[in-house]
């Protein structure tokens, strides 16, 4: 286990170094002179050399990299050249919505997928089977959009039960923070649990029709028994994948739902300083993603060795 | 008094009949086995016994397990009878251990469920070593993919046996075992059943699995009785026309033609085929394992050649540098003087004169093509693809020789019995009319009479096209049948070599000697015939 560990880890160094490389080449590649973007077409040659002299633009690129790269180490993400602050605050204000936004929707997920699909798995081709696949495909269909809007509609607008929108700082205590993500984070929710309902279910079912099931009935366990103890962990694999998965995207794709409750999160920081041109924040959120998703990558691939013992061997 | 009586069990699943009228009777001690082809119910009979029958069946008659009827049980008290009074042992070794969960846990866990008496691990540990796997040899932590096929076997017949039931149902318990394997599981099934005096329903394919050691036999055919006998009335005077020709095909022998003595087709020299090893740590070298190591023989025009060993002992490795599938690491494989790997990828003008036919007449094609299109496969390896009318014309051809209808091309892969699937196999690796044809355990997954009607087409086509062969298995009655050489592999050496009948009939080598006493016999007079 500790060699599949150290092993996965070293992939994931080399993973975070080739990505950070290519992004780094991507905005070398884009044209445009950010300090020439940053002081606008009346700007005079010496300010705009002083600027870039400050913005360190004038060293090599190697250099630039390396600072980078050692700014980001030490939570330096360099400054916007739209707002003219540091990045590391906008950033991090911005993780703080979407992070717990990401990790509620996805736990709301599992609470829905699991006995969903576990059901439907052991009604295979029964009533409560076809009434439960037939729901998921339900919301698979729905836009995220549509049933956000209705979420407000029933539980904003009708109920008061929620706000229709914004977000309250977590220094107003954990609840009503939870509180306003909510909404967000079941119209977030729903399509990703339709999926991962689908996949337990169809996990669920190849292992039901494994020859080792068999053997745990021949030896007396009920059915119940059997899926419990011989079933669910070995159906875990692609269910673990999928939500790697999931996880990695809900991150910052949930920039419509963000824009329909007005959160101020990463997904809508994105899509303002591209539309900005503020390449280094661009620059940083994808760096801070990537990194984001191998580490997510990396869990899952521990998990999986925590699952099922031929990994941990075959390293 | 009988431990088990299935009384008239007829069995629907689906609307379908599988089992009509069957009754049988197993007392304590006793050795019944059930044997003959696919589909004939005999699996079926043991499932039902266990009441773990698929969804959508439908029981009829009496199962009587110590007098009382487990027809009329709940589910509650068949999961009590499970594991406990009854126990199964499957035939997929491979497949039939959880692989998340250790050894032990698996042997405990039918003890925690019946013996809440008993400590689990310690009851765990002791009838693991009685099977032959006492916990100093193989920890009871270990997981099911760190062991052998054998040791497998064992551990599932652990699980049977955890809770000392009084009947043992093994459904193809060594099937999917070498000989030597197969003969160490058969006599611990039988040991067990004398010491505990448990009764032993065993099914098999293979008659000659059981003949020794059943104390009765019950011949089946499409979910009938069709005979009950001991062995030695059973294989002496059968009475059941079905059972005759049973008898009859499992000794078949298919007549080869004469061998002319040709020059050498195929050429291995010194071949050797290693793997690396995982690293111990970064500044050790890392181990290596000799699949292969510094095999050298000929296969001369026209030979039928076989090669035989157990699994593991380098024979899919060989295959596969034969086919120039992989570089060889020294050593050189050559076709009429040609390398069949050369600039670092498969020689296609060697390729295209050696075909194979693999073991797994269901997993070798693509579902989602037709025949026509399977079978005309090889043609990739033509310089010039034969055109419309012409390639028709030779799936024709191909098809017949080989049995079908030229209307099957049309066809898929699923409308096929397994038999037949193993004709359109043959009838791809003819079509581009190699040289030499490599038979990879061809005729391992058949079914008795269907196994003798494919060797038959096999020494017809080797008559017509003047094929040579490479044999591979590890079934010595389908290699001394069809054969005129045999070479016996382990761990990557050849062992022996020589003409088939001197070899069966006078082995040198104490593995080759070990192989043939371990292979299981009709008896001798059928065997000598």
């Amino acid at each position: 286990m500790l060699r599949y560990t150290l092993k996965r880890l070293l992939s994931l160094l080399i993973s975070l170094a080739i990505a950070s490389l290519v992004i780094f080449a991507t905005i070398e590649v884009a044209p445009g002179d950010p300090a020439f973007f940053m002081l606008g077409i009346n700007a005079q040659e010496d300010t705009l050399a002083a600027l870039r002299v400050e913005l360190g633009l004038d060293k090599s690129k190697p250099q630039r990299y390396w600072a980078w790269i050692t700014g980001m180490i030490h939570g330096d993400f360099g400054t916007s050249y739209q707002y003219r602050t540091p990045i590391s605050g906008m950033i991090s204000a911005r993780l703080w919505v979407s992070l717990p936004l990401a990790l509620y929707a996805l736990v709301i997920s599992v609470l829905i997928a699991f006995p969903v699909g576990i059901y439907a798995a052991t009604k295979r081709g029964k009533k409560g089977d076809l009434i439960v696949m037939g729901a998921t495909q339900f919301g698979l269909a729905i836009p995220n959009f549509w049933f956000a809007m209705m979420l407000v509609l029933i539980f904003a607008i009708n109920l008061r039960w929620f706000s229709a929108g914004g977000f309250t700082s977590w220094d107003k205590g954990v609840f009503s923070a939870l509180k306003s993500l909510t909404l967000p984070a079941l119209a977030l929710a729903l399509p990703q649990a339709a999926i991962l309902a689908r996949v337990m279910r169809s996990a669920l079912l190849d292992v039901l029709s494994e020859d080792f099931i068999r053997t745990a009935r021949a030896k007396g366990l009920s059915r119940r028994q059997t899926l419990q103890y011989h079933g669910l962990r070995n159906a875990m694999i692609p269910v673990l994948t999928i939500l790697g998965l999931q996880l990695s995207f809900l991150l910052a794709g949930g920039i419509i739902i963000e824009q329909v409750f007005y959160l101020p999160g990463l997904g809508r920081l994105i899509f303002q300083s591209i539309s900005a041109r503020d390449l280094i924040v661009v620059e940083s959120v994808t760096m801070l993603l990537v990194f984001a998703v191998i580490i997510i990558n990396f869990i899952i691939d521990l998990a999986y060795a925590i699952v099922d013992p031929r990994l941990r061997a075959r390293s | 008094m009988s431990l088990l009586q299935i009384r008239n069990l007829s069995l629907c699943i689906n609307r379908l009949k599988i089992l009509h009228d069957i009754s049988m009777d197993i007392s304590p001690g006793e050795i019944v086995a059930i044997t003959g082809e696919s589909g004939s119910g005999k699996s079926m009979t043991a499932l039902a016994t266990m009441q773990l029958l698929p969804e959508g069946s439908k029981t009829k008659g009496q199962i009587l397990i110590n007098d009382r009827d487990t027809m009329l049980l709940s589910e509650t008290e068949m999961c009590r009878l499970r594991g406990n009074t009854v126990g199964m042992v499957f035939q997929e070794p491979m497949t039939a251990l959880n692989p998340v969960q250790t050894i032990g846990a698996q042997v405990a866990e039918s003890v925690r469920l019946h013996r809440p008496d008993l400590d689990p691990m310690a009851r765990a540990a002791e009838v693991l070593t009685r099977v032959g796997l006492s916990p100093e040899l193989v920890s009871l932590s270990r997981f099911p993919h760190t062991l052998s096929g054998g040791q497998r076997q064992r551990v599932i017949i652990a699980i049977a046996i955890a809770c000392s039931p009084k009947l043992l149902i093994a459904d193809e318990p060594t099937t999917a075992l070498d000989v030597t394997t197969q003969a160490q599981i058969l006599h611990l099934l039988q040991k067990l059943t004398t010491e505990d005096s448990m009764g032993l329903m065993m099914i098999t394919h293979d008659l000659a699995v059981v003949t020794q050691m059943a104390d009765q036999i019950i011949i089946m055919k499409n979910g009938h009785i069709v005979e009950k006998a001991r062995p030695s009335n059973l294989l002496n005077t059968p009475k059941h026309p079905y059972t005759k020709a049973l008898i009859a095909t499992s000794a078949h022998r298919a007549t080869l033609p004469r061998l002319r003595q040709e020059a050498p087709l195929l050429r291995v020299r010194n071949v050797v085929q290693s793997y690396a090893l995982p690293r111990r740590s970064i500044f050790t070298a890392p181990g290596k394992v000799y699949a292969v190591n510094d095999v050298s023989f000929d296969i001369p025009k026209g030979i039928r050649l076989g090669l035989v060993g157990e699994s593991g002992c380098g024979k899919s490795t060989l295959t596969r540098s034969i086919l120039g599938l992989e570089p060889v690491k020294s050593g050189a494989i050559t076709l009429d003087g040609e390398h069949v790997f050369s600039a670092g990828r498969p020689n296609l003008a060697v390729r295209r004169r050696m075909q194979v036919v693999f073991q797994d007449p269901y997993g070798s094609f693509n579902p989602r093509h037709r025949v026509a299109r399977l079978i005309t496969e090889p043609f990739n390896l033509l310089d010039k693809k034969p055109t419309a009318t012409e390639s028709m014309d030779r799936i024709a051809k191909s098809l017949t020789s080989v049995g079908l209808l030229p209307s099957d091309a049309q066809k898929y892969p699923h409308q096929f019995s397994g038999g037949q699937r193993q004709r359109i196999a043959i009838a791809r690796a003819i079509i581009i009319r190699p040289d030499l044809i490599i038979f990879d355990e061809a005729v391992s997954a058949l079914d008795v009479s269907v196994r003798a009607q494919i060797l038959d087409l096999i020494t017809e086509l080797c008559r017509q096209y003047n094929l040579t062969y490479l044999f591979i298995s590890h079934d010595l009655s389908v290699v001394r049948n069809i054969t005129d050489h045999v070479l016996v592999m382990k761990s990557g050496k050849i062992v022996e070599r020589g003409s088939t009948e001197e070899v069966f009939s006078n082995p040198q080598d104490t593995y080759t000697k070990s192989l043939i006493s371990a292979a299981p016999q009709l008896s001798k007079r059928t065997y000598h015939a």
